[in-house]
Order: C-alpha cells, then structure tokens, then sequence
C-alpha cells in the first residue's frame, strides 16, 4: 500500500513537517496506518514507513545478531584439504594474514567492514531501541546512538563477504578442496537478520518516539 | 511543490525533521545542517580523482601471487576472472567481472556524469538521475568482493610447500579505489539534481 504524502503547501509549526532528504520538498506529515508508507511525490524516496509496535521484535533479532557475529569471528568460515594437508580459518585468522607491510590496511578494512561495523552498528541499534519497548526514557547518547547507526549502514558488508567465499571456493577449485565451515551458515543467517532488521525499522517512527519519550520524561 | 529552501527552512538529511533557518545543528539527531552542502562537488570531484587514480594500477598489478609445486603465477583483476571463465564457471567468472570492471567503470562515469550536469544545468528531469545515483549508492559497495576473496584466500591458502597465495599490491590500491568512490558518492548532495531542474523550468 502507497500513499503519497498529500499536503505539499506546508503550513504551520516545523513539528508537522517532514522534508525529503533527496530533494528538498516539504510536506505536511500525514497520518499513516501501520502498513501505509509517505513517499516523496518528486524523487519517490519513502519519507515514513510505520511498522506498528515492532520494537521488540527489531529488540529480539538484534540481540541474535549480536550473538551470532560475535559466534562467527571464532569459527572457521572456510576450510581447505590439498595433498592431506588441512587448513581452517577464522576471520580472526584473516584479520592478521596479510603481513607484508602496507596490505595489512587491507586486512584491516575487510574485517572491519565484515564484523566490526556490523557488531557496532547492531550494538548502537539495541542500545537505542531497548528503553523503547518497555517505553521508558531513551538512553543517554541514545540520538547520536541512532545517527551512527544509520551512518554506518552502507559499511556493513556482511552479505559481500558471503559472495565473496563463493568464488574463493570456485578460484581455488584446481589447488585444492575447500568446504564452507559453521561461520560461513552464522553469516547467511546474520545478512537475512541485518536485511529484515532494516526493513522493519522506519527511522522517522524511531526519531518521533525518541522525541515523545523525552517528552514524557519528568522534567526536575 | 515546495522546498525547503523557497519557505525559508532546512531539511536535516538524517532524519528528515524541518527546521527554519539555514544553518546550524538539527535539534532531533545533532546532525549538521545545510541548506545545501557547498563544498560537495568539491568533495565528489577529489574523492572522485582519488579513486581513479588507486583503480589504474589496480588494474596492471597482480591481484593474487599464488606459489604452487610448480611455479609462481601472478593474476590480475582481468585475468583471475579469464582463468576462472577457462575452468567453465562462467557465473562466478561473470560475478567477479561485473563486480570489479563493470560496477567500478559505470561509477567513475554516472558520478562524472552527475556532477556536469549539475554544474551545466542543463539537464531536463531530475528522476532519472536520482534513479542513477541510487544505483550507483546501492551497488557501489559490491565492488568489494574481490577484496575480501584475496583475504580470505591469502588467509587459507598457506600450506607449506604445497601452496602457498599472497595478496600482491593491485589488493591495496583496489580495495582504497572502492572506499574512495563510495565515498565520492556519499558526498554528493543530491538536492543538487532538482536545483539544477528547476533552474531550467524557470523563465
């Protein structure tokens, strides 16, 4: 279900307004049904797309995020057979395999953007939505706890890594045998999470109800 | 169709709230406001030039050293996935392709493209060049694959004298030449393509 958000002659105080990051136009903010999503009328960017009170499912998948990266940093992703010699490896093991000189940046980033983002940005996500499913007060950090976690999105690359194990495992096919180890099933499982985390979290719906709960706070 | 700009105001690019004014920090999430970024085809143009310049030896330096029982043997981006394409995968062999030629080369040319237009003004519709920047942001981070087969190769790959794979220096300068890209991307202002719009609509 599409609806455009309707009033483009935005009258009133700036609280009713959204503005499409995109493009620029305003818009009055309109009521949405759960389900409903308010789409740009120029560039059709999704200015808000409520999912309803799904804060502790996001709550509950994001915890088993944690958990599962967290798993699969200590777990061989990939294991090779040549000649009777084995060799398993851990992204532990990646992380310090380049040792000559400069490539070690290389080394560095690939796990950073395959484990360390991702465990951040789903730490930063917990801490921002946990007060939110028992209603109570955000956090302290807790906004700029959401902005980078949203700023860190496209770093996470999860899902990359795991392509990228698929064609190790075709490039090397003539040396020798590779199979997929546990961690390499714990990062399928993470990237489905990631993607079902994102699309049930509508970040205008979690900035308004960080501005409500601090609303509602007693103030002293 | 109003702006925020016509009326006076500023729309935070992080989390869409409208304030008046123009400049400032947006009271919701602390992120900085502008109106319009100033600098930021400044911005893409270096970030630009940079990942051009790591993509050249990207592509003449071995991607992978691999020593077997048999010899050394150096492969380049293009020529890992020659060998792969020999070996009948052509999928993978099309994977690795697209993902390190086609996806790199289409977004030196779509954020080139994006930002004469915006300096020329003299493009019509805004749709179809926000439609190509969101492609370009979407799948610009695909371009890493190559990267991360190195790693997990160099990290596995190590068995004595049997076989043994290092990374060689096209992993450094391609992997830098991604990040550069995305970031030249990221720093464009898109409300730029529907300025440069409406400038032409205008008598």
């Amino acid at each position: 279900m599409t609806a455009t958000a309707a009033q483009s002659q935005p009258q009133g105080s700036p609280q009713d307004l959204v503005g499409c990051p995109n493009c620029d136009q305003v818009y009055r903010v309109p009521s949405l049904g759960r389900g409903a999503r308010a789409v740009c009328g120029r560039c059709h960017t999704v200015l808000i797309a409520p999912r309803g009170e799904t804060y502790s499912r996001v709550l509950a998948l994001s915890v088993a995020n944690l958990i599962l990266v967290i798993a699969a940093v200590f777990h061989p992703f990939l294991e090779i057979n040549a000649a009777g010699i084995v060799n398993r490896v851990s992204l532990l093991d990646v992380a310090t395999s380049f040792r000559s000189g400069v490539l070690v940046v290389v080394s560095v980033a690939s796990v950073a953007m395959i484990v360390l983002v991702p465990l951040l940005r789903t730490a930063l996500l917990v801490y921002v939505i946990a007060p939110l499913t028992r209603a109570n007060a955000p956090w302290p950090g807790a906004r700029i706890a959401f902005r980078w976690a949203q700023e860190m999105k496209p770093w996470a690359m999860t899902e990359i890594f795991i392509i990228g194990c698929a064609v190790a495992l075709v490039k090397v096919a003539d040396l020798a045998r590779l199979q997929f180890g546990l961690a390499f099933w714990l990062f399928i499982a993470l990237a489905v999470f990631v993607v079902v985390v994102d699309r049930m979290l509508c970040a205008w719906s979690v900035w308004s109800a960080l501005d409500e709960a601090d609303a509602q706070r007693p103030k002293p | 169709m109003t702006t925020a700009r016509e009326i006076g105001m500023v729309t935070c690019r992080v989390c869409a709230r409208v304030w008046p004014g123009a400049d400032g920090r947006c009271g919701r999430c602390g992120a900085r406001l502008h109106s319009r970024e100033a600098t930021s085809l400044q911005r893409v143009w270096g970030w630009w030039l940079a990942g051009f310049i790591c993509y050249i030896p990207a592509n003449l330096y071995p991607m992978l050293i691999t020593d077997t029982l048999t010899g050394r043997s150096d492969s380049t981006i293009i020529g890992g996935a020659i060998e792969i394409a020999q070996h009948g995968d052509f999928l993978i062999a099309g994977i690795v392709l697209f993902a390190s030629v086609v996806i790199p080369v289409a977004k030196f040319l779509a954020i080139a493209y994006l930002c004469i237009t915006v300096q020329s003004g003299r493009a019509r519709t805004g749709q179809g060049r926000m439609r190509l920047y969101e492609i370009i942001e979407f799948i610009g981070r695909w371009s890493m694959i190559d990267v991360f087969v190195v790693a997990i190769l160099s990290a596995l790959v190590q068995l004595s004298v049997v076989a043994q794979i290092q990374p060689g220096p096209a992993a450094l300068t391609f992997a830098l030449s991604v990040i550069f890209t995305m970031l030249s991307a990221r720093s464009f202002d898109t409300r730029l393509i529907w300025d440069s719009t409406a400038r032409e609509v205008r008598p």
